[in-house]
């Protein structure tokens, strides 16, 4: 007897689970508003991308043309596939003293695998993801590109405070 | 009676007149197949070039998604750009495969469906043949679709070919006891084997509501069953994507191909149109005892339009469950049939018996 109620639980079981899965994909079926699809030439003025988006790596500059990169060599040590080529000058600063600073930023777009061990290991924050995905060109020669913007130079931490720290 | 007024039988009748007035008695009868076929082959295309729009549209949706919306206003042109594109294609010819199998398998498969369209009544007096025993010829014939399918894998000289069709071979031959069984529970109400009678039987009610639950359980085993029997999903086994590459049809390309295709849909819609014309009154509109405003209002709605919007019903009920389960392992099938569908339909089968013996029913 016991085999037989076992049989029919087993069947009522089974057909109330399945009821359970067709109620969801009904459900999506009649409300047309959980659609996610984007479609994407069309929506492109309104399209936006979410934060952790990698279309490319950028150099934030800020309203005074400043950036923050060192140019330390740090992510062009760490790039797994030489995409990054740090160029440095070295310049008398205002103060008579000798400075290593920033040339050109050069960053190879068609050898990049998009890996964020660039970013990810800066030590000054310089670099960062945009959201630009558009990369197609005809010449490849312009998808090597220069980070820092011409004539930007570093933006400086008040002396004062780096000396308090290291005291 | 009160559907008279959607009566297709003198219009029959008509054109049988006027050929046999202006031909002699053979010619007229080829005239009348050769109006047939035409008539039958535009439905059969027709149909099938929406039924894969409709299929990947209710997909989407399900998925959410927007499925095909790119060839004409909301994609609906897109089934016929694709079928384009599958005329144009090479057919490629297999090496070491049976070139004669090989090239009847599609047709077999394609004829299994055309002679079950044969028999279906989509209104009064509109059908092409109107046999006596027509549950059973649909049954039979239905089934036949398999051989091609087997043909299809053995001929291919491809070890996915020969398992999908050996998976489908075994699928088929199980699951055709559960539909004989429960088809034959609405034979046991309806007392005849007419695709016709069975649907004048319903004019005061359909099978499903008059033969309370059994009725109803019926129905529910021969949608699953046939389901199977048309290897669709979750039932999908002989293609298997991701086990079989495509199952039998791996090796066909083309117009070949297209037809296991436009197979597949018309099975689909067969399959549909006999689940509404058994079990839920066919081209007979909603009918409810009682209510005299509510009868004559839905008996002015034509039968055809009844029938297709059954038949839309039943077919949008397959593709949920398509789209909702995940496919089953073949020993899962047979475990299926064997151990739950099969016990199943033989007791309901007494039960719906007993009903009848009782005058349970209304």
């Amino acid at each position: 007897m016991n085999v037989i109620i076992n049989y029919f639980k087993d069947i009522f079981q089974g057909v109330w689970s399945l009821i359970q899965g067709m109620r969801v994909t009904g459900y999506y079926f009649f409300h047309p508003r959980q659609i996610v699809t984007q479609q994407y030439p069309e929506n492109r003025d309104k399209l936006v991308m979410f934060e952790r988006f990698k279309g490319e790596v950028i150099m934030p500059h800020d309203e005074n043309n400043q950036h923050r990169c060192t140019g330390c060599g740090i992510c062009e040590i760490n790039c797994p596939n030489g995409s990054i080529e740090i160029l440095t000058e070295t310049v008398i600063n205002e103060e008579g003293k000798k400075e290593k600073r920033i040339d050109k930023h050069i960053y190879h777009l068609s050898m990049c695998t998009f890996c964020g061990l660039c970013v990810k290991t800066c030590p000054s924050d310089a670099l960062a993801w945009g959201n630009e995905f558009e990369h197609a060109v005809y010449d490849r020669h312009k998808l090597t590109k220069v980070l820092n913007q011409p004539g930007s130079s570093l933006k400086k931490e008040p002396k004062s405070t780096a000396k308090e720290i290291k005291a | 009676m009160r559907f008279d007024i959607y009566d297709f039988t003198s219009f029959t009748q008509d054109i049988d007149r006027l050929l046999q007035e202006n031909l002699t008695p053979f010619w007229a009868t080829v005239a009348e197949l050769t109006i047939v076929g035409v008539v039958i082959l535009a439905f059969y295309a027709l149909v099938g070039l929406f039924l894969v729009y409709a299929e990947r549209k209710v997909c989407a949706f399900m998925q959410n998604r927007l499925g095909p919306n790119r060839v004409g206003p909301f994609g609906i042109f897109q089934t016929i750009a694709d079928l384009i594109k599958l005329l144009m294609k090479e057919l490629i010819p297999i090496k070491h495969a049976d070139k004669i199998l090989f090239n009847l398998a599609p047709f077999i498969v394609i004829i299994a469906s055309f002679m079950a369209i044969a028999a279906i009544p989509f209104a009064r007096g509109l059908h092409a043949i109107d046999l006596n025993i027509g549950v059973f010829y649909v049954f039979a014939v239905s089934s036949m679709g398999v051989i091609g399918i087997l043909l299809a894998g053995w001929s291919s000289n491809n070890k996915y070919s020969l398992i999908g069709a050996m998976r489908s071979g075994a699928m088929v031959v199980s699951y055709e006891l559960s539909v004989g069984l429960s088809l034959l529970s609405i034979v046991i109400f309806a007392g005849t084997m007419q695709l016709s009678g069975i649907v004048e039987s319903q004019a005061d009610g359909w099978w499903i509501f008059k033969g309370h639950i059994p009725a109803f359980i019926a129905f529910l085993l021969f949608i699953t069953a046939s389901t199977a029997e048309t290897n669709r999903g979750p039932f999908d086994l002989a293609e298997a994507e991701s086990e079989l590459t495509a199952g039998f049809h791996t090796e066909y390309s083309g117009i070949r191909f297209a037809f296991f295709f436009l197979a597949e849909y018309m099975n689909m819609f067969i399959v549909a149109s006999i689940a509404v014309t058994i079990f839920l009154g066919g081209w007979m509109p909603l009918q409810f005892g009682g209510l005299e405003g509510f009868n004559t209002v839905m008996a002015y709605i034509p039968p055809l339009v009844w029938f297709f919007l059954k038949v839309a019903f039943v077919i949008y009920l397959m593709m949920w469950f398509k789209w909702t389960f995940p496919r089953l392992r073949i020993d899962q099938i047979l475990t299926l049939e064997w151990k739950y569908l099969l016990p199943l339909s033989l007791i309901n089968t007494v039960l719906i018996a007993l009903v009848v013996l009782l005058g349970w029913h209304f």
